[in-house]
């Protein structure tokens, strides 16, 4: 039988009554009016509250735990070191989540937790953790990425041995965890066809996700060993089983509800409190509740890579780029994990070049592990690779938007992975810039203008959903993604659009994992894509069943039967002259037929379509302060099909105030001593509402034929160029093009002053 | 153990008898004992502004409040916004213009919000972005959090 993935029924003259409007998100009554259940917002009887005891040392060796003073204190019911939870090898994956969750053997960040404590109030679990001694044996640390690669650094792992390096080097004790090369044609002869060769150094400093609300959860336990877990995450699935793995529990004994989620942007798709919680419980013997503070989230919780890179580019006098050479390195915390292939991959994937050469690092060092953000690893690499894109054509005296359009890539494009493109919008996005408002406007005096482009693959994966049809004839989706931003409204009105009724009619939950079978992460853009394939497909289950019903209580064949605007009717005149079956006509009679009627649908979604971007940004840069303000900003993106217009805007907005945030303000400040200096909101300052302008959008919609509605994802698409726009604005406004994130009025002075020096301002 | 303060307090027009410890905060009290659970923690320092109130009046961040200092005030929280099953002006734009995304952030930024349009009820652009500079939202890149916060107060002068 064919599948929705081999057909999709994707049909471009299709008129749609319900995708394409933004009708109010079912989910957001609860949300304005306080009675939506966030993971802090739940409460067991008899709960206890969890603390953890953290790492005041950014390298070290436990030489000892004593708990023996803080489990007296009254009030305290469990405390745990790493000594409560299996031993898996270092090293391992599984060896590395838990000593993610309990230090082990050493400590490899400031934040990183050594105990916790479980008590009937918080100032008794207090009071324990700082009865709690720890004996150290404070060692050198590293966090820059580029020192943790010199060989005089500290090494972090002494089984670490770097993938990918052949010889003595690969016998080496090291902090790289990887070399990737990835390349195509020759770069070294490329380089010789340009007439023009820019190049240059940059580097990005780790930012945090930054989500509003801090990591909590719940978990009880009961007496033969069932676990009950409840908390925000963007990945219950891959909590559950890696969960399993590291606590050496069954599937089948733990269940995961997702709260509510407050924020995620890829930084919930990893655990941090959940094994805790669940070990504190199981020996306290009662629910304990584990919540963060805002600086345990910025201390112990993933930043995004710090990374340091360099690029050179070369381009014909006609503006074909000919060549790329990279070197770009990775800093991923103390363990693996930063997605950095995802950069190599994606810096350059939209403009057709013919010899690349990129060789990639992932490096080990003192800070927390690095957890996923949009597009992970790739908005710091385009960062670069369009300041030097913006170069070669204000050299060659081309203009921005013309000279990526000469290297545009469209479709049958082979990417330098592999993946050979169907129907993508590159080439409609960059007209639709070209001719947009913002961009056709000039810019205004004493202001800088830049241009940028990004790209992100979207992904599809495991998916399962499934949809049950009540006897009045409205329906329930339950879902395995998670609800980042509005995606079960999505789906609700994929659902109604499927069965011509309004979408009033149908209401989207969020599924616990003993629900349904197995889901991916929700991340990578997939949700909308992945789990509205499996709501298309569910549907169409039910109206397949719904026409079988009517044939039968009419009597007559199958192929009789068509269904359209939520009512069975007959095929022809020749069938019979029935008055048409509604949805709960049929649904109030499962009695009598053949029990209720439900669709679901599990695949491995394939298909996503990749997206591309165009941000167009205006800033002026005060000459005296080097404070950039950001004065407008537009966002061009292909869509495939916006399935709710509002929400697709609210992404491309909410990316390009992220970017202004990483471009701007947001960077992990260490001290020498390896402690975070800005663990809180006032000094790690994300943008607030008088630090930016309206965000202004265009959504292209070049249909995705691998969706029925041709939808791509456009989660992490908006946030890859936004830093490199921003940069390429503000070297217009000064003369230099800045190289370092975040461009703090301190490094622009600089910058300022050197544009000065050399009369460029 | 330290001796509980009792505290009475009227909160969204109902009078609560609750008690504290002194150090528990305003936010600690209604999530924790009212379970007035709206009321969001995003940093207990007084910079993301999920947490905000009215205390007699006046907008605060109930995180910095202890809850001792209430007796005998008037909080209102997200959860007394609506009424009379009708929902205020605020919460129905943000709904239609999508103002919210996650939702972590809402509740705060309605309170504030409607704070705002109380003292002034022709707020310019700027005027609301600096007001709300107080709460912190990751998602919308507050665009649609402004136009809904204008709408809603173009609606009610008009009203």
């Amino acid at each position: 039988m064919t599948t929705i993935l081999e057909k999709p029924g994707y049909n471009p003259d299709k008129k749609y009554k319900i995708i394409g409007t933004s009708p109010v998100k079912h989910d957001g009554f609860d949300k304005v009016t306080g009675r939506a259940k966030f993971a802090a917002d739940a409460f067991l009887p008899g709960m206890l509250v969890g603390k953890y005891l953290r790492s005041p040392h950014a390298h070290a060796i436990i030489k000892r735990i004593d708990i023996s003073k803080a489990e007296k204190v009254p009030g305290v019911k469990a405390v745990v070191t790493r000594d409560d939870f299996p031993e898996i090898k270092a090293g391992t994956g599984g060896g590395d989540m838990t000593r993610i969750a309990m230090a082990r053997e050493k400590v490899y960040w400031e934040g990183h937790p050594v105990a916790a404590v479980a008590a009937t109030t918080e100032s008794a679990a207090k009071k324990a953790l700082k009865l709690i001694e720890v004996e150290y044996e404070v060692l050198p640390h590293v966090i820059d990425p580029v020192q943790a690669m010199r060989d005089d650094a500290p090494i972090l792992h002494d089984y670490l041995r770097t993938k990918g390096v052949k010889g003595p080097a690969a016998e080496k004790k090291t902090n790289v965890v990887e070399r990737l090369e990835l390349s195509k044609g020759d770069a070294a002869k490329g380089f010789e066809k340009a007439d023009l060769i820019v190049e240059g150094s940059y580097d990005t400093k780790p930012m945090h996700q930054g989500y509003i609300e801090p990591q909590s959860c719940i978990a009880s336990v009961s007496d033969d060993g069932q676990v009950d877990l409840w908390c925000c995450t963007q990945a219950p699935w891959v909590y559950r089983d890696r969960l399993t793995e590291i606590l050496k529990l069954d599937s089948s004994k733990i269940r995961i509800q997702q709260s509510e989620l407050g924020g995620g942007f890829g930084g919930k798709t990893t655990f941090y409190t959940e094994p805790v919680a669940i070990v504190l419980a199981q020996k306290a013997k009662a629910p304990v509740k584990m919540t963060l503070t805002r600086v345990e989230v910025l201390r112990g919780t993933g930043p995004v890579s710090g990374t340091a890179s360099k690029i050179k580019m070369g381009c014909k006098k006609d503006g074909t780029i000919v060549a790329v050479d990279a070197e770009l390195i990775f800093q991923t915390g103390p363990y693996t994990g930063s997605a950095f292939t995802n950069a190599p991959q994606a810096m350059l994937t939209r403009y057709e070049i013919e010899n690349v050469k990129t060789v990639s690092y992932e490096v080990v060092s003192n800070r927390p592990k690095v957890s996923s953000f949009r597009a992970p690893c790739v908005p710091q690499v385009v960062f670069g690779v369009e300041g030097l894109v913006s170069e070669m054509a204000k050299k060659l005296g081309m203009d921005q938007i013309d000279f990526r359009m000469k290297n545009a890539i469209v479709e049958g494009h082979k990417t330098i992975y592999g993946e050979t493109f169907t129907k993508i919008g590159f080439v409609e996005t960059l007209q639709a810039a070209k001719t947009c408002d913002h961009y056709r406007s000039p810019v205004p005096a004493g202001q800088g203008r830049g241009i940028a482009c990004g790209f992100w693959f979207n992904r599809g994966g495991e998916t399962t959903g499934s949809m049950a049809l009540a006897p009045d004839g409205t329906l329930n989706i339950i879902l395995g993604t998670a609800d980042v931003a509005g995606s079960r409204m999505s789906m609700s009105m994929m659902a109604a659009e499927e069965f011509g009724i309004p979408v009033d009619r149908i209401r989207s939950q969020l599924a616990d994992t003993n629900s349904l079978g197995y889901n991916r992460v929700t991340a990578g853009s997939r949700t909308t894509f992945s789990s509205g394939m499996i709501v298309v497909d569910s549907a169409r289950k039910i109206i397949a069943e719904l026409c079988r019903r009517a044939a039968k209580m009419w009597n007559v064949p199958e192929e009789g039967v068509v269904f359209e605007d939520g009512h069975c009717r007959p095929a022809s005149s020749n069938v019979g002259d029935f008055p048409p079956l509604s949805m709960k006509d049929i649904a109030s009679k499962t009695t009598y037929t053949m029990g209720a009627i439900c669709g679901h649908s599990e695949m491995n979604v394939t298909g996503a379509g990749p997206g591309f971007a165009v941000h167009i940004v205006d800033v002026d840069v005060d000459k005296e302060t080097g404070l950039v303000g950001v004065k407008r900003y537009t966002i061009v993106e292909d869509a495939g099909k916006a399935i709710s217009p509002l929400q697709v805007e609210g992404q491309f907005q909410g990316a390009a105030v992220q970017g202004i945030g990483w471009a701007l303000n947001e960077e992990y400040v260490f001290g020498e001593d390896g402690k975070l200096q800005n663990a809180g909101f006032l000094d790690y300052r994300m943008p607030v509402a008088s630090d930016v302008p309206m965000i202004d959008t265009v959504i292209v919609e070049v249909a995705n034929p691998k969706h029925p509605y041709g939808l791509r994802g456009v989660g992490e698409v908006p946030l890859t160029p936004a830093m490199a726009a921003i940069a390429n604005a503000v070297g217009e406004a000064i003369g230099i093009r800045p190289t370092s994130l975040p461009m703090s009025p301190p490094k622009l002075l600089k910058l300022i002053e050197q544009a000065k020096a050399q009369g460029l301002n | 153990m330290s001796r509980k303060h009792h505290v009475t307090a009227t909160v969204n027009g109902d009078e609560y008898e609750f008690l504290c410890e002194t150090q528990q905060t305003l936010l600690d009290v209604l999530r924790d004992e009212l379970m007035l659970t709206g009321t969001k923690e995003g940093c207990a320092t007084g910079d993301c502004g999920a947490c905000s109130v009215m205390v007699d009046g006046t907008l605060v961040c109930s995180c910095l409040i202890l809850a001792v200092e209430t007796e005998g005030k008037t909080i209102d929280t997200i959860e007394g916004m609506a009424s009379n099953d009708e929902l205020h002006p605020l919460q129905r734009k943000f709904l239609e213009l999508n103002g919210l995304q996650c939702g972590i952030c809402t509740p705060g930024i309605l309170v504030a919000a409607r704070a705002l349009l109380e003292r002034n009820p022709d707020p310019t652009e700027t005027e609301v972005r600096y007001w709300l500079a107080g709460n912190l939202c990751r998602c919308t890149g507050y665009d649609k959090v402004i136009r809904s916060v204008l709408a809603a107060a173009e609606e009610m002068r008009g009203a």
